[in-house]
């Protein structure tokens, strides 16, 4: 696969691997070839004709198969056309002139004709500064237009695709970059070409407009304005922004993003987030990041940001000391002993977990992950190993997935499989109903809600599936918790690892346990030993809880009412909540985008984030405020060097072992070439200059013993009569409190929506779209009706995070 | 000398089955799939020199035998788009010859081991397509076609599918783009149809025209076939005729043929007697050669014609004459091109536009030399740069006819309009 070829560029001899386009191997080689249509991440089209160069083939003696020679050299021979550097392959031999007279004839008169119905109104233009069309029009352009100016075409310039993504039809050069990303990598092809010739337009499919999640990234790679995104359009000039590296927070596949800010008079002159780029990292997010992840941002300028520690007098919040806080809150926590309990958010950094957890055992008290997925400590144990490149896996690999909407809980890595898939991957997805996966699967496996173990104990059975699934040398399996809570997931992951430790898919590359877990660094906690708790009402009651980044009271009023019942709360957060009314006392928290850290991603990969905005008010990164209560509480923590935190977190935790800031820190080359110079070729995606992370080791890599619970499961709880059994299902775009500030996702949210069988809505006689009461466990609320023939009959699945309470499979009645 | 494609000419009954029937129909078909093997049928098609007639004259049996052996199923494509104006000689054969045409699909398929082929034909041609339907019926209540012929293990369907109107579905691969349900825009080549095809399978496609003339090839010999024509092209062609003359139409002539003959003999010469000026011998996408004695007693075959400046094409033969302004006719063919460029590469979709405007603006009385030196720059700017054919088709009329009909381009010109 990996034999070389060798050919001439410009009179510089290269190697280049064989099946390589002229236009890639140049690039490799730091030879500029203009591109429009062509992407290193596409297939090639050769539309554009932006990449004519000259291409010349030794000839071969037809008898012999060897060249034939002139002067002692062999001799070449040049087509009279000029050819397309984008879809020709390298050839041994291979000589090519991309700056002959012919071939810059070539691209400067594409450059005129690509400019006679372009607007070039680049002074207003969101592209301005980094546009390709731009750049090569001025390496590449003739000074003047021999276009009549007023002859030029005039269409509409703010055409919305959609809500998030508006076209410009005069800019667009019809490079079909768009939809073929649409099309080959998102696996959403709702954008496409209407009309033809010169009225040839780029016009949406579905309903709503632009129907994708990832949408986002067309922006990215239109060579020209065409594309913009209603967040950032008109927002700042490429040119006056600042850039910082970070992780993207909204889920466990750790997206590298670039956050770029800019000082902003409408906001009196503070520093703001003015968009979310893609980073490149080719073994997490190559180039891509979902729209979540773009444009769900806005919460970290919320009015509603705590920013000064506060303390319960007389009944009453009120502003107080870091010092006074800190003490009370340290009293509180020594006292309690056994009764102290950390409940933390995956949402924290590493180093705040570790600080966390370390406090809780100091003082003998309990730390408790606020999440609804158990089975964590699993994937510690035989999780994914180091080395392991999903962007790489094919043949050979069967990749599992079992009770998760990968497209909504994990959208980048349902590309990724997708994608591994393509290069001949197998892949598994067994869930109770229809996701989007199910097209790119190899095999389906539909179960019954609440039969999610059964499910995996019938992966080895003597059939196709069992053949795909124990004779492959490397399996990953994806588990989530779809229709399910911490108990039922416990069980699911405790299955799943079982199988995979019997089969030897574990402890080695490309092999492991994978959870799909709610938050970026739910991963980090379990690694740090943190546990779930399933009754949580229950637990909490008359504890001294210190509850960071987490609001039980606002997720469910049963949780309201076991913290009102609590003995103290201390809330250690960035926003206020129903949880921080609460609280005995306050301490205010830097949201990620003000600090520094690291998080650990579901595929156990620790990358740091870098701080992009100044420090808000009073509030002091989470690290450091425990490492205080710590102190006051006798204990020693690290609380200043985040690096420094990280280090003993490292010495302490052995999957972390050997790691540091600076191994994290490490860059190596990466294909495709993107960045700053690159535009034209890769996109405005970010180069990674900071940091490509580093895997964690599993007990199972390191050659220690796995030992798994068979972990026991109640039984599903069977729905009466009149009832019908509610599942919870996780939804992308959800009512979380990092996502409802981003007003461009509105409607996205919508409204809670429940989905059922259509046999049920008859019977309950709702309609597609109707508005019901839905009530389960004490609780009710409102949500609209989804019909839906793939939802298994007597089920009604209810989204997380949507303003209905659910935890897990429960009885419910819908009226 | 008795009709080889225009059979129906000599055989006036001969879109009955029992009628073509009587007269040798499907024996050659039958003979190939029981006694020859199917190279066997490529290797007497090459010897026969037929090529291509489509427009690019490419041999037929070289395609064929360039099928991808490694890869399956194949498939064969009839391409009955017939779009290039000035071009109507498919739609007479699949209306009055139809058996003959699908005969020529049939072994065209088993020759290449193909079990399914498709008829593309233009969105225009729906009534044919129900006919063509009904016929095929026939041969699969026959016999002809369908599951294990003739009792060997061969089988054979074919099927008909129609376009939604647009030329460039003519140009094989936008075509295969379209038959498989996408935008009909065509594909980088290579890889060429014969290695990846219809849904990435190696297939064949051929003109309807050139398919016709496969059964009394096969049926006849190849050197039968090759005493037809010259030596640089073999066989018979269907020329269409049309423009100023008076009895425009389908001619069935050897290639070789002159000019003159076919105007002056067959097509009863110019209207009112006017003299030729220039002739579009392949429809919109000609060079315009400019006539005189010596390109008139030019043969019609596909080197000859290159002498001229020209090429032969789909051999859509369109006559000029001193009433007609060149000027016209390039605002004609341009307008033409404009409409009918897919939009896929940027020269042609933005060149043909570009062109649209300045022909406008000169055909509206501001000839300013200027332009016309701009036409022509831009026309010659976009040749050799296109991802297919049919952006250089577009220049062809543009170049040759400001190069060669220069005081056309001139104000005034004092020549009657007249629609050809
Ligand atoms: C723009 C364009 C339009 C074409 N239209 C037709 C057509 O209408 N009918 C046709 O048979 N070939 C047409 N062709 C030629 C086909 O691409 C192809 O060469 C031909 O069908 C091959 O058949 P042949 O080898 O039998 O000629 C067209 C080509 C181009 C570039
Ligand atoms: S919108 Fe942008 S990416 Fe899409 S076709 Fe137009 S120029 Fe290309
Ligand atoms: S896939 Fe996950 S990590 Fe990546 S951008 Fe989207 S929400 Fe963020
Ligand atoms: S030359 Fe014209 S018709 Fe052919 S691909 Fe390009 S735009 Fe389409
Ligand atoms: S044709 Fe090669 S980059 Fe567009």
């Amino acid at each position: 696969m990996d034999k070389q070829v060798t050919l001439t560029i410009d009179g510089k001899l290269i190697s280049v691997p064989e099946g390589t386009f002229v236009a890639d191997a140049a690039r490799m080689a730091d030879i500029d070839i203009p591109v429009f249509c062509h992407h290193p991440k596409l297939e090639p089209v050769g539309m554009c004709r932006m990449c004519l160069v000259e291409i010349g083939r030794p000839i071969r003696d037809r008898a012999t198969g060897q060249f034939v020679l002139e002067n002692g050299q062999p001799k070449i021979q040049f087509l009279p056309k000029l050819e397309t550097a984008c879809t020709n392959r390298v050839e041994d031999g291979m000589v090519v002139h991309t700056q002959s007279e012919s071939a810059k004839a070539g691209q400067k008169s594409t450059i005129e004709f690509l400019l006679t119905s372009h607007p070039l109104d680049c002074p207003v233009c969101d592209k301005g500064g980094e546009c390709p069309l731009q750049n090569l029009t001025m390496a590449h352009g003739a000074g003047k237009s021999r276009f009549l100016y007023d002859e030029k075409l005039h269409l509409e310039k703010r055409k919305p695709l959609g809500e998030l993504i508006y076209l410009d039809q005069e800019r667009c050069i019809q490079c079909g970059r768009c939809v073929r990303f649409q099309d080959e990598i998102a696996g959403d092809p709702v954008i496409g070409f209407d009309e033809r010739g010169r009225s040839m337009q780029i016009m949406t499919s579905s309903e709503p407009g632009f129907d994708s999640v990832f949408s986002g990234n067309t922006t990215d790679i239109c060579p020209v304005g065409a594309l913009t995104t209603a967040d950032f359009r008109f927002g700042a000039r490429p040119w006056e922004l600042e850039e910082f590296p970070s992780i993207c927070s909204q889920c466990p596949v750790g997206c590298n993003i670039t956050i770029n800010t800019r000082r902003e008079a409408a906001a009196d002159g503070s520093m703001v987030i003015k968009r979310i780029m893609p980073r490149q990292n080719e073994t997490v997010n190559e180039i891509w990041i979902c729209d979540k992840g773009r444009f769900a941002y806005h919460y970290t300028e919320s009015k509603g940001r705590l920013t000064r520690p506060a303390i319960r007098k007389d009944g009453k919040l009120s502003r107080a000391s870091w010092d006074s806080a800190i003490k009370l809150a340290a009293e509180n926590f020594a006292e309690a002993g056994k009764n102290f309990v950390v409940l933390a958010s995956g949402r924290l950094a590493n180093e705040d977990l570790f600080n966390l957890k370390s406090l809780a055992d100091h003082l003998k008290g309990d730390a408790v992950l606020y999440s609804e997925i158990g089975g964590g400590e699993l994937t510690s144990a035989i999780g994914i190993s180091p080395d392991t490149n999903l962007g790489e896996v094919g043949p050979g690999t069967t990749l599992v997935v079992i009770a998760s909407d990968l497209y909504q809980e994990a959208p980048i890595w349902y590309l990724r499989l997708k994608q591994a898939v393509r290069r001949g991957a197998t892949l598994i997805v067994a869930n109770p109903r229809q996701t989007r996966l199910d097209d790119h699967a190899s095999y389906v496996i539909r179960y019954a809600y609440g039969d999610e173990v059964k499910t995996v104990h019938s992966l080895d059975k003597k059939n196709k599936i069992g053949e795909a699934f124990t004779r492959s040398e490397n399996v990953i399996i994806f588990y989530g918790s779809e229709g399910l809570g911490v108990e039922g997931s416990a069980a699911l992951a405790s299955a799943c690892a079982k199988l995979l430790n019997e089969y030897g898919f574990a402890g080695k590359p490309n092999n492991g346990l994978v959870g799909v877990w709610q938050r970026a660094n739910d991963q980090g906690a379990w690694e740090m030993g943190y546990r779930v708790e399933a009754d949580l009402p229950r637990f909490l009651r008359g504890k001294v809880v210190y509850l960071v980044g987490v609001d039980p009271a606002g997720d469910d009023p049963r949780l309201a009412k076991a913290l009102e019942n609590a003995k103290f709360l201390a809330v250690q957060d960035i926003l206020e909540s129903a949880t921080s009314e609460l609280a005995d006392v306050i301490l205010p928290a830097q949201a990620h985008t003000e600090r520094e850290g690291t998080f650990t991603s579901g595929e156990r990969r620790v990358q740091r984030y870098y701080p992009a905005l100044p420090v808000l008010g009073e509030t002091r990164p989470d690290f450091a405020i425990t490492a205080q209560i710590a102190r006051q509480a006798g204990f020693i923590q690290e609380g200043t060097s985040v690096s420094a935190a990280f280090d003993i977190l490292s010495e302490t935790i052995p999957s972390y072992a050997e790691l540091s800031y600076s191994k994290l820190a490490e860059v190596q080359p990466q294909w495709p070439v993107v960045g700053r110079g690159d535009l034209y070729y890769g996109g405005t995606t970010y180069e990674n200059k900071h940091g490509l992370g580093a895997h964690l080791t599993t007990t199972a890599s390191r050659g220690e013993n796995v030992h798994i619970l068979r972990v026991h499961r109640e039984s599903a709880p069977r729905p009466q009569e009149n009832e019908l059994l509610a599942v919870p299902v996780t939804r992308l775009y959800d009512r979380g409190t990092t996502v409802l500030p981003a007003k461009v996702l509105k409607n996205r949210i919508g409204k809670a929506t429940i989905s059922m069988h259509p046999d049920i809505a008859e019977r309950l006689n709702v309609k597609n779209g109707g508005l019901v009461k839905i009530s389960f466990d004490g609780h009710s609320g409102e949500a609209l009706v989804q019909i839906d023939k793939t939802i298994p009959a007597g089920v009604v699945t209810v989204p997380r995070s949507m303003g209905l309470a659910i935890h897990e499979p429960v009885p419910a009645k819908v009226k | 000398m008795a009709f080889v494609v225009l059979r129906h000419r000599d055989i006036l009954d001969i879109k009955k089955l029992e009628v073509y029937r009587q007269n040798g129909g499907f024996e050659a078909f039958q003979n190939a799939v029981k006694n020859l093997k199917p190279d066997g049928v490529t290797q007497v098609v090459k010897d026969s020199g037929l090529r291509g007639r489509g427009g690019a004259g490419f041999p037929t049996g070289m395609k064929w035998s360039f099928i991808d052996s490694k890869n399956w199923p194949h498939y064969v494509v009839a391409n009955a788009d017939e779009s290039e104006p000035g071009t109507f000689k498919d739609r007479e054969i699949m209306e009055s010859n139809p058996f003959q045409f699908l005969e020529g699909v049939a072994l065209a398929c088993y020759a290449v081991g193909a079990n399914s082929a498709y008829i593309y034909l233009r969105g225009e041609f729906w009534q044919l397509a129900g006919f063509l339907d009904e016929k095929i019926n026939e041969l699969n209540d026959a016999g002809l076609l369908g599951a294990k012929l003739f009792n060997t293990n061969y089988s054979l369907n074919i099927y008909t599918h129609l376009g939604a109107g647009a030329y460039i579905c003519g140009e094989e691969t936008a075509l295969l783009e379209s038959l498989e349900g996408k935008r009909g825009q065509p594909r980088v080549r290579p890889p060429f149809p014969p290695a990846v095809g219809l849904y990435n399978k190696p297939t064949i496609v051929n003109n309807v025209e050139t398919l016709t003339n496969v059964p009394l090839i096969i049926q006849n010999g190849a050197a039968w076939y090759k005493s037809l024509g010259t030596p640089d092209s073999a066989g018979v062609k269907v020329f269409s005729l049309s423009g100023r003359v008076r009895k425009p139409g389908n001619y069935e002539l050897p290639f070789g043929a002159t000019f003159r003959q076919l105007i002056y003999e067959h097509g009863g010469g110019v209207l009112d007697g006017r003299p030729v000026k220039a002739i579009m011998p392949a429809g919109a996408s000609s060079s315009l050669i400019l006539v005189d004695e010596k390109a008139l007693d030019t043969p019609m075959d596909y080197a000859s014609v290159r002498t001229l400046g020209s090429d032969l094409g789909s051999a859509s033969i369109i006559v000029i004459d001193d009433t007609v302004s060149i000027d016209w006719v390039i605002q004609k063919t341009i307008h033409f091109f404009k409409h009918e460029s897919c939009g896929k590469c940027t020269p042609c979709r933005e060149g043909t536009y570009w062109m649209m405007n300045i022909a406008e603006r000169a055909h509206n009385g501001r000839k300013d030399p200027a332009d016309v030196e701009l036409l022509h720059a831009v026309a010659r700017q976009m040749q050799g740069m296109c991802l297919c054919a049919l952006g250089e088709f577009a220049t062809m009329s543009v170049v040759t006819g400001i190069d060669r009909f220069p005081s056309d381009f001139k104000n005034p010109v004092n020549l009657q309009e007249k629609i050809v």
